[in-house]
């Protein structure tokens, strides 16, 4: 049976992890491959490196990280941040990244999923979106890390991606991000059942029972979070163990 | 040992180096026919659309090249597929190395999403069509890719696209219906899915392979 995939996510800035870690063993805690491998070696199922650095130096310290990480891990792994045009993609498939994510620029110029796509395959393009429920109960879309919404429903535009070529969908939830109260599951249980490709749970995990909903009430093909691993308080394993006893297909 | 990956212009083949590297092989990425020829073993990775590809080999006569290999080749992916006789995708002829057709995937159920992506387990074929090529093989070819494999591990695919369970396979996985994960035949071999992205069980597949 498809497992349903877990997916720890990892900020990078001027090639090192931002968040704390938990992983006291590792010879350097703030290397994003270091970090990559532990998390591979505990059974996740893909990683996500988000590029969070500005600055142009930045940016090639990043190719030179996805280039390490892709002649290390054995996983898949998905890399995202600052990727606005073909050239940027090509520049990290060529690193070695198996999918690349895009976001704001996507809703700036939906046309790039579609080159995504017809360029590399749609199993490349990763479609995130960062959306908010609004005080009248609709899902928005917003850009540059939240901060500005864009006037798209959620909805309307994964639909829209999908069409476009898009492989798979990386909502986000702003309402949920942080809180650690669960993932937004009504909503992504709308995308998850009236879209054809897989759909990324992301924002909200606190314990390992928000993981389980995501996928027995949001329909989520796959759940990502960031520091419940990174600060240990899920471990990847014991995590994997409970999904099973809840008659969760996983990889072990 | 002297590897070659053939380079058809089909998707990303880094992951396929790399996963070598880790194994201590430097692999040689080409086009050229008398370099593929003799090499120890050959693979033939990819990801694509099958006419495209077809046409790629074709142009550089690739197609008659791969059919009269007579060291191991191993196809992954949508090598497995170009392996088969005939793709419906793009209605393409394929190389007919292996007597069977590739189909898509028709999803029977909403939560059956196309393409089938992540990871699944997958079975090592000692029923079904199995036993009736058990006794045309060794147990030590039979054994041959799948050596130290525990029934249920799970590989990573990524394909729209399948081949049907067929007199050549050697592992099942089941999405939406039981498929070929991996098919054999005398020195040709193929995954569906990507020993280069499978974890330690690829690696264990990738080092079979490299000892056969």
């Amino acid at each position: 049976m498809l497992a349903k995939r877990i997916i720890p996510c990892l900020d990078v800035k001027d090639g090192q992890t931002v968040k704390g870690t938990n992983f006291v063993d590792l010879r350097q805690a703030g290397d994003p491959v270091e970090l990559g491998r532990a998390y591979s070696q505990q059974g996740a199922d893909e990683l996500v490196f988000l590029d969070i650095t500005a600055s142009h130096e930045g940016r090639k310290t990043f190719a030179d990280m996805v280039e390490r990480v892709a002649a290390t891990l054995s996983i898949p792994f998905t890399v995202g941040g600052g990727i606005n045009e073909l050239r940027d993609v090509d520049r990290m498939l060529s690193a070695g990244a198996d999918k690349v994510s895009i976001n704001s620029a996507a809703l700036r110029r939906p046309q790039l999923i579609d080159e995504i796509s017809s360029h590399y395959g749609s199993q490349v393009c990763v479609l995130a979106i960062d959306a908010r429920q609004e005080e009248d109960g609709q899902w928005q879309c917003y850009i540059n890390g939240g901060r500005i919404p864009v006037g798209r429903s959620l909805f309307d535009w994964a639909h829209e991606a999908q069409e476009r070529g898009a492989g798979e969908i990386l909502f986000t939830s702003m309402n949920h991000d942080g809180v650690k109260t669960g993932f937004a599951n009504e909503a992504l249980r709308r995308l998850a059942d009236t879209l054809t490709i897989p759909v990324i749970a992301s924002g909200g995990a606190g314990r390992m029972e928000h993981f389980r909903d995501a996928f027995t009430l949001g329909h989520a093909d796959a759940a990502l979070a960031a520091s419940v691993f990174h600060f240990g308080e899920i471990g990847i394993p014991e995590l994997k163990q409970y999904l099973r006893t809840e008659h969760i297909s996983v990889r072990l | 040992m002297d590897v070659a990956i053939v380079d058809y212009k089909a998707g990303n083949v880094y992951s396929v180096i790399h996963a070598l590297q880790r194994l201590g092989i430097d692999p040689v990425l080409t086009d050229d026919a008398e370099r593929i020829r003799r090499a120890d073993k050959v693979l033939f990775p990819g990801q694509g659309e099958a006419r495209q590809a077809m046409t790629y080999l074709q142009q550089h006569g690739l197609d008659q090249l791969i059919r009269d290999l007579r060291q191991p080749i191993l196809g992954i992916c949508i090598g497995q597929q170009l392996m088969c006789r005939h793709s419906e995708e793009g209605d393409t002829p394929c190389l007919g190395i292996f007597d069977v057709d590739v189909h898509r995937f028709r999803p029977q159920h909403h939560e059956e999403k196309v393409p089938h992506m992540g990871w699944n387990s997958l079975s090592v074929a000692k029923d079904a069509l199995g036993d009736a090529r058990r006794g045309l093989r060794s147990e030590e070819e039979q054994e041959g890719l799948f050596r130290g494999f525990e029934e249920g591990e799970f590989v990573y695919f990524v394909h729209s696209f399948y081949v049907p369970v067929c007199e050549w396979t050697i592992a099942t996985t089941d999405y939406i219906q039981p498929f070929s994960a991996a098919l054999h035949r005398d020195n040709f071999f193929a995954t569906q899915f990507h020993p280069e992205k499978s974890g330690s069980v690829g690696e264990r597949i990738l080092r079979n392979f490299l000892e056969l």
